[in-house]
């Protein structure tokens, strides 16, 4: 019941949260809102359960992202222009996206129900067998780095990836800068 | 439609509900404001909230985070009346939060080009600017190459 009532003052929070951020024009008070967005959900991630994730979630939405993101206001514009179109069809597109969606969860298992799918095929098997194959306290630990561990090479080929996009982009942004201010001199 | 008066189908169905608000927020976010930082913004409200959505799939009730606890000798205990909650949802999470960073990452690398390209970052400026590099494009190549593409 407690966590109920927890749980429910939290999704109170991130969702007056994301309506300040749908109508705020400063784009500083719109990061450091998602950074806010990001630790709330944090909070929430604990009160479901999900340590590893909240701390993950707390450094890399609040702390990373947020930081990049200040980055990017800094070298591009501060505010947003005022809206010039009215948001009655986007409104409408999101309102039938989400009745989709709420219909799409009539069939989903209870929340919280022990005998759900998601809880019933390999999840059991990972929490014996942490024991006794990698002997990890923490079984998230052990899933990801043992018996999902291609999942996270994937995932670190993914991050390689990004990462030499990123210098692709950005490379030269600085020297360009430079000769365009000397040819404009 | 008799389960939408059942109480108990409701109070277990309610977090699905409560995190799709939260996800067309931000598609809202995404589709109505021009801005792009504010879409990318949006675009990272819309992916925690499937993250949230995801972990409370895997949350059984009067369970715990699933670790063991060790005792002295550094032994884990094994002790079948605690419930645990679904590791596996918060292992595919914790990769999609690290995936979500390097596409937001790479996302603001490319504002940041856009911006020193065509010196703005609303959707409607890009577009007007776009609009007449090809208007002029059109009448400078446009009967040559066959008309309108």
């Amino acid at each position: 019941m407690v966590a109920t009532v927890i749980t429910v003052i939290l999704f109170t929070m991130l969702v007056l949260t994301a309506l300040a951020i749908v109508r705020i024009y400063s784009l500083f008070a719109v990061v450091m809102l998602s950074g806010v967005f990001s630790l709330l959900s944090a909070l929430l991630f604990v009160a479901l359960d999900a340590v590893d994730v909240a701390f993950t979630e707390a450094a890399v939405g609040a702390g990373i992202s947020t930081v990049l993101m200040l980055g990017t206001i800094a070298l591009t514009a501060r505010t947003q222009k005022k809206a010039t179109r009215s948001g009655f069809v986007p409104f409408v597109v999101v309102a039938v996206t989400g009745v989709a969606l709420v219909y799409g969860t009539l069939d989903m298992p209870n929340f919280g129900d022990p005998t759900a799918p998601a809880s019933m095929h390999v999840a059991p098997e990972y929490m014996t067998g942490s024991v006794k194959d990698i002997d990890v306290a923490n079984v998230v630990t052990s899933i990801l780095a043992s018996y999902r561990g291609y999942d996270t090479l994937g995932e670190t080929a993914v991050v390689f990836t990004a990462g030499i996009g990123v210098l692709v982009l950005l490379s030269g942004l600085g020297r360009r800068r430079r000769e365009d201010e000397e040819e404009d001199a | 439609m008799e389960r939408l008066s059942d109480w108990a189908f409701i109070v277990g169905h309610l977090n699905y509900w409560m995190f799709i608000i939260l996800m067309m927020t931000g598609l809202y976010i995404v589709v109505a404001r021009g801005n792009l930082v504010k879409k990318i913004v949006g675009l990272n409200i819309f992916q925690t909230s499937v993250f949230m959505l995801y972990i409370s799939i895997g949350k059984v009730t009067g369970g715990t985070a699933p670790i063991y606890p060790v005792d002295m000798q550094g032994n884990l205990q094994v002790d079948p009346s605690i419930v645990y909650s679904n590791p596996l949802p918060h292992v595919l999470i914790l990769t999609a939060i690290v995936v979500g960073i390097a596409t937001t990452s790479l996302a603001l690398a490319l504002i940041i080009r856009i911006r020193e390209v065509y010196e703005t970052i609303e959707e409607d400026d890009i577009l007007k600017i776009e609009r007449e590099l090809s208007a002029k494009d059109y009448k400078e190549h446009g009967p040559a190459m066959g008309g309108r593409a």
